[in-house]
């Protein structure tokens, strides 16, 4: 079996000392494949964000291990963490966070910016980006004057344009209405199964989470069940 | 990142908020205004001396006399007869000393040292009078002029050192008193010099006037200046029935060297003179302290600029701090995608270094605009007594020194938020409401 691409053991996660310390993470470990599509389900509060965390290199974990392709990511320092969250991640958030006054084109070459790429060849793929998400003839409108569903495919976008192997989505369709919402749901698991890219959806929609190959529920820091159902989701 | 897109979008993030940005580049406007006026004042004043120092005397040249003595001590000093007062050719404090003259065995002595190219004695002349034709007669000075000094004309030409003519430049104060209608109409005229010989006879000197002199800061501006063969005349006449000896005794010396003498050299000569018992001044030596006191007071005056540019630095770190308290869930992001701190730190960096740039460039431009004005205004009106002089004047040594002082006053007002920026954790940003 292939080393999957990532792999938690074990991890604790603690905030804070004596009377204010809070355990956001006991002890979890799992694994995620290449390719597939996973839910991380849970109520606020229950540490999923905690892990999505973790698990994006964003923070260190108390104790536990988190490896990315095979490496403990531990062991990675400065540069090479960088280029390692530059090149692996791309992230789909609630609240977009996206530069309000700069244009689209801005918004979404933002990870080949930071990765150094060439001028020429961030408009390029830019464009090419916005061009698969159907909002080329966007690419040079402000952020803010965009709609919500607009705002979320352009992050969708900017996610994609690195050409990651994994992408973070944290609560995609909270702020959209359902109809939005069910439009980016199937941009993001067409990105899954077409290109391969490894979903990592952390949200407390049962329905969103219901259609990912795969679930993990977290209450309290801890892992209640997880569980396959990838045929249910192909034949459905 | 690379860092020319680090500098790229650290200026257009400068405008992001325009009203903030513009009132912190005001701030630093005004620092790097009166920077930029008060060192214009220093520039245009030391470059007016400099203008000057042809007048003051020529630049291979010694002024030397003999040492005073080591053991004169504080008190009054006892009467030699022979002693002569000590001359003076640049303005300065007079110093009140007797000191012994310098005779033909001196000027021997003189012409022996090494580095020595030639030696002249510096006559000084005491005329009673100068006189136009039947006009009225009018008490002048007449200076000492050494082949290489130029006096500031106002009309004609340089009196010729090496002319068998008697020739003189006047100052343009006397053109009018001496009969004639305007400076071009006094070139070629002639003027008698009246003084008092050893004797106590009148003696009289006819000369030509070649040129017409401005009236500068110091120097032969202010007074007759006679070529070589005037001076030769004038001194014969004056000694006519002195005393022997009298005649072979000066106050000074001029001492000529090689122009192409390094300071060193100079100096070495200097040395080589005090050895001898001379002590000996160049005109840089006269000049050093006139410019040390211009130098001194823009100083002060750039202390104050400076002072405005720290008050305005404190603007810059308050505009930075709530740029990246807003941009704080931006940089979350940044970092999240990879960015590393010290990009971070970079970019606010370079935000204040561009404020600093257009705030010191702006301050810099309307500046030398109002110098220029001001000093054009001035000239022709309060200091309208010194031609030649550009009261503001502008190099670009100066301009640049400055704006790279304003950058790196900006850099270091922002290296406080760019840090606070650097060090922010991706997850608390992105928590950030």
């Amino acid at each position: 079996m292939a080393t999957p691409i990532l792999q938690v053991d074990d991890l604790h996660k603690t905030y804070g000392r004596g009377a204010t310390r809070f355990d956001a993470l006991k002890g979890v470990s799992f694994e995620v494949r290449e390719g597939e599509s996973l839910a991380i389900v849970g109520k606020s509060g229950s540490g999923k964000s905690t892990l999505m965390h973790l698990l994006a290199l964003l923070d260190q974990p108390t104790t536990g291990t988190v490896r990315l392709a095979g490496r403990d990511a531990g062991t990675l320092r400065g540069r090479e963490l960088n280029r390692a969250r530059n090149r692996t991640f791309g992230f789909v958030f609630q609240q977009f966070f996206l530069t309000s006054n700069a244009s689209v084109l801005e918004n979404v070459i933002l990870p080949l910016k930071i990765a150094g790429v060439g001028r020429a060849e961030r408009r390029r793929r830019g464009l090419a980006a916005l061009a698969q998400l159907e909002l080329e003839d966007k690419a040079r409108n402000r952020a803010s004057d965009l709609s919500g569903g607009q705002k979320q495919r352009v992050v969708i976008a900017r996610a994609l344009v690195n050409s990651p192997q994994v992408i973070f989505a944290d609560e995609p369709t909270g702020n959209l209405d359902s109809a939005t919402g069910a439009v980016v749901e199937d941009i993001l698991f067409d990105l899954n199964r077409e290109q391969g890219i490894t979903l990592i959806i952390v949200t407390h929609d049962e329905e969103l989470a219901a259609r990912c190959d795969r679930r993990i529920h977290m209450r309290d820091g801890l892992l209640v069940e997880a569980s396959v159902d990838a045929e249910e989701v192909f034949a459905a | 990142m690379k860092t020319t897109d680090v500098i790229a979008t650290a200026i257009s993030n400068t405008f992001r908020s325009k009203t903030r940005t513009i009132l912190t580049i005001l701030a630093i406007f005004i620092g790097a205004f009166t920077l930029t006026i008060t060192t214009g004042l220093g520039t245009g004043i030391n470059r007016y001396i400099d203008q000057t120092v042809a007048e003051i005397g020529a630049g291979d040249v010694m002024t030397v006399t003999h040492a005073p003595d080591e053991d004169a001590g504080d008190g009054p000093q006892e009467y030699v007869a022979d002693q002569v007062a000590q001359q003076r050719t640049a303005p300065g404090p007079p110093s009140g000393q007797s000191i012994d003259p310098i005779t033909a065995s001196d000027l021997e002595e003189l012409a022996a040292t090494d580095g020595v190219v030639s030696v002249e004695p510096v006559k000084a002349i005491d005329v009673d009078y100068v006189r136009h034709g039947d006009g009225t007669a009018y008490r002048i000075d007449v200076g000492s002029f050494i082949p290489g000094m130029e006096v500031q004309l106002a009309a004609g030409e340089q009196p010729d050192a090496a002319s068998d003519a008697l020739q003189v430049v006047v100052p343009v104060d006397y053109v009018e008193p001496l009969g004639f209608d305007d400076d071009a109409a006094a070139i070629g005229q002639e003027v008698l010099f009246g003084l008092t010989d050893g004797d106590g006879a009148e003696q009289t000197v006819t000369a030509t006037i070649v040129g017409v002199s401005e009236a500068g800061l110091g120097g032969a501006g202010g007074s007759a200046s006679p070529n070589t063969a005037l001076t030769d005349a004038l001194y014969a006449a004056q000694e006519t029935g002195a005393p022997a000896g009298q005649a072979e005794s000066y106050g000074s010396a001029t001492v000529r060297f090689d122009p192409a003498s390094t300071p060193e050299q100079v100096e070495a000569l200097r040395a080589d003179l005090a050895d001898a018992g001379f002590q000996a001044t160049t005109v840089d030596d006269t000049l050093g302290a006139f410019k040390t006191v211009i130098d001194g007071i823009v100083l002060v005056l750039n202390a104050f600029a400076i002072i405005a540019l720290l008050a305005a630095s404190f603007g810059i770190v308050n505009t930075l701090f709530m740029s990246v308290q807003e941009r704080t869930r931006e940089i979350g992001l940044m970092k999240a995608m990879g960015m590393g701190s010290g990009r971070v730190f970079g970019l606010f960096s370079s935000e204040a270094t561009y404020i600093g740039l257009l705030g010191s460039l702006v301050g810099i431009g309307v500046g030398m605009l109002a110098g220029t004005v001001v000093g054009g205004a001035l000239s022709s009106t309060l200091l309208a007594d010194l031609p030649g002089l550009t009261l503001i004047a502008f190099d670009p040594v100066s301009i640049l020194t400055i704006v790279l002082l304003v950058m790196g006053i900006a850099f270091v007002a922002g290296s406080l938020p760019a840090a606070r920026a650097a060090r922010l954790n991706p997850i608390d940003a992105l928590r950030y409401e």
